[in-house]
């Protein structure tokens, strides 16, 4: 069964991803109450009302969760493309440039890698004030360091072609050879990464707010809901596991896209597939 | 069943039938034949060649006499005979006693086919210890003889040695006495000496055909070479996509043909050229040059060559005789340490950086893998239309219409331009980079081996277009290739080298005519002929100024 030509696989993990960004998107418009007011018992179970029941203080665990769907996503997309705009420009320029500038590029993103990025993060924002746009920062630029290896080891794959010497032979400048010659040849591994590197930074997030360095109280996200709720487990209430179950979800969508991508784009028309 | 076999035949394929699936993304599954009913049958001792182009199932045939079908390849009809019992019906634990013990098989590349980290003879004595035919003692005993027999050197020690302790031909033998350890009755060997030298594949040649008469085993000889299996085959099937052509004895299809193909097989590279005498003033004159990588040792020694316009300058040499890196250092890729090159009276900045955009149109390269040297994300469109762009400046209608223009020229459909270089066979893929490379409208095109990848009518069709575009466009040729025959076929002059240094140089009437020096006495020689008994005679007269020395 390929409906419109695409796997169901793929069918599933575009839905599913398909209604996680509309629920982000809409939040506003669709939450049945607001985000972080009180309006019942706490830890409810689900009712009419209540979908999803209430969380530790009462509040509306639904609204929670598709605010939430707004802070985590939101925050890890921007995170991402952050990271790849960052680790590819600079991966494929060291490749192609090479000598000093990728020694020493290459040598920075090492000292990076090296420290473990959890323990980096918490450092930096215990040190730093945690707003939105410095948590976007340092999970960009942590994760820019994977984008980065990959990248580069891609590129200078294609770098040695002879499509690539071609190039250079007719006299291309370098910003031809990394935009016309390297990206193309590079993209379907970079557009599978993207979106296994986009379930690292939620899972990032959620472990950062879970340890209380990333989205601050009241406003929601998952790793947080996880941990404002998990005391509840102990009397058999289950609400923590309602945010730890969309997070496992939006993984396995995003994954199962990303697979297809790869499928498509390796086996594309010219692509480089099977070599 | 086994009583309706002769007495000798001992590998009878029947009615073979070859299929493979094919998954495409977004398409149905399909199934497509690539062995379509080949019959044959093969007596003890005989040796069988089986000639085809890339495509025409040749190797899938070879593998299928072991009962093996390689990456998704399924054996869907048919029956395999060997010494008296369909292979195909039997077992794993069956096939596994057949293999390595009955049938052994010799790769292309030998080098890809041992294990680094083990000796010579430890490898080679590996299946006929697994299958438990002798001892370890007998089997060494044994391997050393197979050794003396194909020639190796130090025969009794040689073994003792880790495979990149020896040459590539040195290791294509020891893969025979491999193959030949165990006393086999059917070697396959796939393309055997492809991969080598022209010097060192006449060698490896007169090894194996000595090993096989020695030993009397049977085999397939599997080549697109007619010339080498010629020598060594005593008779010949042709394939062509998967269908049998023509089978007969070797002297029958090399003296009279029956089929259109095999006679095109025949008289391929039977291109006539006569040589130009050159004029005054060469349009490349590279003068001294000495290059080496880094602070290595000097891959060019004093190479000094004129190429003239309008004209071929063939250099030949073997692998490793620095015809490459001669490319390089004109191209500007790698600035020689001395000597110097002048294009049109005037010297070429050494360093491709340093050089003006108009330089650099002057002198493209065409490589020897198409596939490589295009952006497989581009369209030919594209491929062919920067040149024009980024040198000519040409856009919109102008470009379209002088896109067309060299399509035509290259003989391709002009709505070649809209496909990408993965829909093209590797000649048409050959045929738009000579197009990328005319594009640019120079006075001097390099040739790096950019016939060595086809097949041998393909390549001649891409050098008859070469020379044809030569007489219409002036352009000159830097002809780069290890093939004598594609030299005589296009030269005008020629330049032997040989480890860096030139061996002879000068026209083609003057390098191709006695005396010679050794080295190109030597590579002349190795060029395997269409006829039979060209081996013996060559081997033969070797000997003779060996013994005379």
């Amino acid at each position: 069964m390929r409906p419109l030509g695409i796997p169901i696989s793929a069918w599933i993990g575009l839905i599913s991803t398909g209604l996680f960004v509309f629920a982000a998107v809409f939040a506003p418009l669709i939450a049945p109450y607001p985000m972080t007011e009180i309006v019942g018992a706490v830890w409810e179970p689900r009712s009419a009302e209540h979908w999803l029941g209430t969380d530790n203080l009462g509040r509306d665990l639904l609204s929670r969760m598709i605010y939430g769907a707004r802070t985590t996503l939101g925050i890890a997309a921007a995170a991402t493309i952050l990271s790849f705009t960052l680790g590819s420009a600079l991966g494929m320029t060291a490749a192609v440039v090479g000598g000093w500038i990728d020694q020493l590029l290459s040598r920075f993103v090492d000292l990076l890698m090296s420290i473990p990025t959890l323990i980096f993060a918490l450092v930096v924002l215990s040190v730093m004030p945690v707003s939105i746009p410095v948590l976007i920062l340092v999970m960009g630029i942590l994760d820019s360091t994977r984008v980065y290896r990959l990248s580069r080891a891609v590129a200078v794959d294609v770098n040695v072609m002879d499509f690539v010497e071609a190039a250079k032979l007719r006299g291309e400048g370098r910003i031809w050879i990394v935009t016309r010659e390297i990206l193309p040849n590079a993209l379907s591994t970079l557009v599978a990464e993207l979106g296994l590197r986009f379930i690292f930074a939620v899972l990032f997030l959620s472990s950062l707010s879970f340890l209380g360095l990333g989205i601050q109280p009241p406003a929601a996200d998952w790793g947080g809901m996880v941990k404002e709720n998990k005391d509840g487990i102990v009397f058999g209430i289950g609400a923590a596991l309602i945010p730890a179950g969309a997070i496992a979800l939006l993984a396995i969508s995003v994954n199962l896209v990303a697979d297809w991508i790869l499928n498509r784009t390796t086996d594309l028309k010219g692509g480089r597939g099977g070599q | 069943m086994a009583n309706d076999l002769n007495d000798d035949s001992f590998l009878d394929i029947r009615n073979l039938q070859i299929g493979v699936t094919v998954r495409e993304p977004g398409e149905p599954p399909r199934d497509i034949e690539i062995v379509q009913g080949v019959s044959t049958v093969l007596g003890k001792g005989k040796v069988l060649g089986l000639i085809g182009e890339s495509g025409a199932g040749k190797s899938t045939i070879g593998l299928a006499s072991l009962g093996y079908g390689r990456g998704g390849v399924e054996i869907t009809g048919g029956e395999v005979w060997v010494n008296g019992r369909d292979i195909l019906e039997l077992s794993r634990g069956g096939l596994n006693t057949l293999r390595g013990r009955e049938v052994c098989y010799v790769s292309q590349s030998a080098a890809a086919g041992f294990n680094p980290a083990h000796r010579l003879i430890d490898q080679v004595i590996e299946a006929t210890l697994e299958h438990g035919l002798m001892t370890r003692a007998e089997a060494k005993a044994r391997a050393r003889e197979l050794f003396a027999a194909l020639s190796l050197p130090n025969p009794d020690t040689i073994g003792d040695r880790y495979p990149h302790q020896v040459s590539g031909g040195q290791l294509q033998r020891v893969m025979t006495a491999m193959a030949l350890c165990p006393k086999p009755d059917l070697i396959v060997f796939d393309e055997p000496t492809t991969a080598l030298d022209v010097t060192t594949q006449i060698d490896v040649l007169a090894a194996i055909k000595n090993a096989i008469r020695l030993t009397g085993v049977a085999a397939l000889y599997i080549t697109h070479d007619l010339a080498v299996v010629a020598q060594v085959a005593d008779e010949i099937m042709v394939l062509r996509g998967g269908e049998m052509v023509e089978h007969g004895t070797t002297q029958q299809i090399i003296e009279a043909p029956q089929e259109e193909y095999t006679k095109a097989l025949v008289s391929v590279r039977s291109i006539v050229h006569e040589g130009k005498q050159p004029g005054p003033d060469p349009i490349l004159r590279v003068e001294n040059i000495v290059a080496a990588y880094g602070n290595g040792p000097r891959i060019l020694d004093d190479v000094s060559v004129d190429l003239h316009a309008g004209q071929t300058l063939a250099v030949v040499g073997e692998s490793g005789s620095g015809k490459s890196t001669l490319a390089r250092v004109i191209t500007g890729l790698l600035p020689p340490r001395s000597g110097q090159i002048a294009f049109d009276g005037r010297p070429l900045t050494p360093a491709l950086r340093d050089r003006p955009a108009d330089d650099l149109r002057q002198i493209q390269m065409i490589y020897q893998m198409a596939d490589t040297a295009m952006n497989p994300r581009q369209t030919i469109g594209t491929i062919i239309g920067r040149p024009l762009q980024f040198y000519l400046g040409l856009s919109g209608k102008a470009l379209r219409a002088r896109i067309d223009e060299l399509l035509d020229l290259i003989e391709l459909p002009r709505d070649m331009a809209r496909r990408y270089p993965a829909e093209l066979s590797g000649g048409q893929k050959q045929r738009v980079c000579i197009a990328r490379a005319l594009a640019a409208e120079p006075k001097i095109i390099i040739c790096d081996e950019v016939t060595s990848a086809l097949d041998p009518l393909v390549a001649d069709g891409i050098l008859k277009l070469l020379l044809d575009l030569q007489a219409r466009e002036g352009v000159a040729y830097l002809f780069i290739t290890h093939d004598l025959a594609t030299v005589k076929a296009i030269a005008d002059s020629i330049a032997v080298m040989h480890l860096g240094k030139l061996a002879r140089y000068g026209t083609k009437a003057e390098v191709l005519s006695p005396p010679f020096d050794d080295y190109t006495d030597l590579l002349l020689s190795s060029v395997p002929e269409m006829k039979l008994g060209w081996l013996e005679e060559v081997m033969a007269h070797r000997k003779m100024e060996g013994a005379g020395n």
